[in-house]
């Protein structure tokens, strides 16, 4: 077996660059783990008081502890399918060790193996990482005991096979039918769309009404409801079913004897299937996708729009929003972004403000001006994702960038405007629909479209400086470079400047809702006007000066 | 027209370029030659202002690289070694785009594109995304985009790596003609047959440093080669023994 030395180099490469991480100073795993730790504290903390709740309700307590921890098994194996079937495509047939192990006397069943377990794990390691609180939550309030981790990773680990070998058996049949890099696109716009759509519906349904037993019509429907497995055959139904019987028994062994023994299963038959079907799809894979463009469109929207900028300028934005529009893995996540915008706008709209005989000004006012903090942090998120890549994305072309009598200045210029007019659209429909839906003041309405037109501004430019300052140029995927701990310390900034933009202008806003209150018009003095004042300089200095730190950055750069 | 000035480039302790001093000509076609490692590609990437100097400066036509970079490099068409592009960009808009870079727009720069895509046989490819260009297409494209601008000088680091042969001889044709119309060429290569045809001046770097700069007839002098052909010169600059044992190895 040939699969120890297959795996050898990814196992060395791990290691080289933990130990490169070490040699940089232990800053960088500290703020990691920090962050982690805080997530894990968080997501334990919420279970553990909803479980501590569960246990105290007689009879139905434990049902629905068993519902909750199946509905959470089963989004995991729904995002492991996801993120197995696009992980599969790289790594059986995209990645660079491909042409290395085809061209090697390698037995067949040790690639497929060693495959498998890349998909895996590459895959699976943040749900592995998210389940260790849940377990953890359940294993205390039930008083596991210490076999209780043991029983959770023998169920857990079936889950996370199965829909590996499972999403890598889909991407092989598909890579048959379509040639490789097609169905990169394909599955990306799938994937996300998929995934969108399960979240939206998620919302729309609106699961917190199952919270509320007064909906049903009595008691006993509701227990049916809860004793109902969503699916005998769901391999989270038996993980949920063996976990759920340790901690409260009956202890049943069948349900992990058909994980495992499906596991197993499984694995032969993706064998047998990648035996039959690797050679013809790999081959496929080596085809282009051949598409001829025109680009005349994008040119002739763009041009007019743009005439009165430098040549070099110019150019550098159409090329941007070419590049943006033809890459289906840069695209596909505005479907993602449309939803997310959706459920906060239906948020919103579901919170019951309105539920009462008198509108509560006071809360209206409230929800309001901290929804500027929630806006905020949405827009932190979208630059992370497509602003604080644009300078490492430029990598591998800085030969030419920088051997040209291109300007950096120009460079971050229509980089920051490619990316803020479209964010600041954004934070606008946002902010303003809001507003609209909470019927807030004219007053709270201006505060909250030019503090966010501020905040826009100082948030593109923290994505670009940070992104200049912490570059990943050899990272090809843009969706992986914010998850990079440069795109750490921009979200951490960013909050950063959101708690000091909000705590100034409670200032302001408590003045208005006070005099509101009370009936006084409303005095516009010194502090109002400081504190106003303020927000500007803050939100300047917070774009400019990460502009010209990553300016200064930028010709640091060497290749 | 390219002058360099005790050219240092050091990365800690190590001395990649080592006080390089070079002038190049107008209208001169320069051949660089050196080992693996030797220093070829980081000199010319501080040459192209890709890469800044620890010590020592880089003139184009009378302007500095490090303090007038603009002025400079508006003077300059760099062809790196390895061709990386905008892989989603079509040919004719990668052109467009660097036309763009150099300021230069319209009608003029939508002939000089066809003209180039003409030239390199790339015409029927004019509307593909570059993502499906093999390498060779790839270099053609970058070659170009070198010429897109009207360059007073090229620096090219491997011209004949991916290249067929009628494409190679292209470019041999069009760096001839380049020169003889005033333009200047600093090329480094490996192909040192290519070199003693087409170079009027060559130097050899070693370890970062010239260990021997001029005519091949110069070079001769130099090392007392009598009339050894300049891969035998480059062989005794630069460690035969190497490729000797290579050769005992190989034959094991």
């Amino acid at each position: 077996m040939k699969l120890g030395l297959i795996l050898y180099p990814k196992w060395r490469t791990a290691l080289a660059r933990l130990k490169q991480e070490r040699g940089s100073g232990g800053g960088k795993i500290i703020i990691v783990a920090t962050v982690g730790l805080i997530f894990w504290t968080l997501v334990f903390g919420v279970l553990y008081r909803l479980l501590r709740y569960f246990r105290g309700i007689a009879d139905i307590g434990p049902l629905l502890a068993a519902k909750l921890l199946g509905l959470v098994l089963l989004s995991f194996l729904s995002i492991l399918l996801l993120s197995n079937v696009i992980t599969a495509l790289s790594s059986f047939f995209l990645a660079k060790d491909l042409d290395l192990l085809a061209c090697s006397p390698v037995d067949w069943l040790d690639v497929y193996l060693a495959k498998l377990g890349e998909t895996l794990l590459h895959s699976s390691w943040m749900v592995a990482l998210m389940a260790v609180p849940i377990f953890s939550a359940y294993g205390i309030i039930y008083h596991g005991g210490w076999l209780f981790p043991l029983h959770a990773i023998a169920a857990f680990v079936p889950l996370l096979v199965l829909p590996a070998v499972v999403g890598s058996a889909v991407t092989l049949i598909l890579v048959n039918v379509f040639p490789a890099r097609r169905t990169r696109d394909l599955l990306s716009v799938i994937a996300i769309g998929a995934a969108g759509g399960v979240v939206l519906l998620f919302r729309i349904v609106r699961p917190e009404r199952l919270a509320r037993p007064e909906g049903f019509a009595n008691l006993l429907d509701f227990i049916t409801v809860l004793r109902t497995p969503t699916s005998p055959l769901l391999p989270s139904e038996w993980a949920s079913h063996s976990l759920m019987g340790g901690l409260v028994g009956p202890f049943d062994p069948l349900p992990l004897l058909l994980l495992w023994s499906s596991a197993a299963a499984f694995v032969v038959l993706g064998a047998m299937l990648h035996d039959r079907l690797y050679a013809t799809g790999f081959t496929k894979a080596q085809e282009g996708a051949e598409r001829f463009v025109h680009g005349w469109m994008w040119q002739a929207l763009l041009d007019p729009l743009l005439s009165r900028v430098a040549v070099a300028k110019r150019e550098f934005i159409i090329k941007d929003v070419k590049l943006f529009f033809r890459d289906t893995t840069q695209w596909s996540q505005l479907i993602l972004l449309a939803v997310l915008v959706v459920i906060y706008l239906f948020n919103i709209k579901a919170l019951p403000l309105f539920s009462g005989e008198r509108v509560p000004f006071f809360l209206i006012t409230l929800v309001s001006f901290l929804n500027l903090g929630l806006a905020g942090f949405v827009l932190s998120a979208i630059a992370a994702r497509f602003i604080f890549p644009a300078i490492s994305l430029e990598g591998r072309q800085m030969w030419l960038l920088r051997s040209s009598p291109l300007d950096l200045k120009a460079l971050i210029w229509s980089k920051y405007w490619t990316g803020t007019v479209p964010l600041l659209v954004l934070a606008l429909i946002i902010t303003v629909l809001t507003d609209v839906l909470l019927k807030a003041s004219p007053f709270m309405l201006g505060v909250g479209v030019g503090t966010i037109t501020l905040l826009t501004l100082a948030i593109s430019a923290l994505a670009l400086g940070f992104g200049a300052l912490y570059p990943q140029f050899e990272t090809e995927n843009a969706a992986q470079i914010p998850t990079s701990f440069g795109g750490l310390v921009f979200m951490m900034t960013t909050i950063a400047l959101l708690a000091v933009v909000i705590v100034i202008e409670a200032v302001p806003v408590y003045a208005y809702l006070r005099a509101t209150y009370l009936g006084t018009p409303i005095r516009v003095n010194a502090t109002m006007v400081g504190a106003f004042a303020l927000v500007v300089a803050v939100c300047a200095a917070a774009t400019v000066v990460p502009l010209r730190v990553g300016l200064r950055k930028m010709l640091e750069f060497e290749f | 027209m390219i002058r360099l000035e005790g050219l240092t480039k050091a990365y800690g302790s190590f001395v990649a370029v080592d006080h390089i001093d070079l002038h190049v000509l107008r209208g001169e076609l320069y051949g660089f030659l050196g080992p693996n490692g030797a220093g070829k590609t980081t000199t010319l990437r501080m040459i192209a202002g890709i890469l800044r100097p620890t010590a020592g400066r880089v003139w184009l036509g009378g302007d500095d690289v490090v303090n007038h970079p603009v002025q400079a490099k508006r003077r300059l068409g760099f062809i790196p070694d390895r061709p990386f592009v905008y892989e989603k960009l079509t040919g004719a808009e990668f052109l467009r785009f660097v036309a763009g870079l150099y300021s230069q727009d319209g009608a003029v720069v939508e002939r000089r594109i066809d003209e180039l895509l003409e030239l390199f046989e790339l015409s029927a490819w004019k509307n593909e995304l570059v993502e499906s260009y093999s390498h060779g297409m790839r270099q053609k494209l970058i070659i170009s985009s070198a010429l897109i601008h009207r360059p007073e000088c090229i620096v090219v680091d491997e011209p004949m790596v991916g290249l067929d042969p009628k494409a190679a001889r292209l470019l041999k044709e069009i760096f001839r003609q380049f020169v003889q119309r005033g333009g200047t060429v600093l090329m480094s290569t490996h192909t040192l047959e290519v070199a003693e045809v087409m170079c009027d001046r060559i130097a050899i770097i070693q370890h970062g440093k010239i260990a021997a700069s001029g005519t091949v007839d110069e070079m001769r002098r130099q090392t007392a080669a009598g009339d050894a052909s300049l891969e035998d010169l480059f062989l005794k600059l630069t460690g035969g023994e190497a490729a000797r044992e290579l050769a005992k190895v190989l034959g094991d």
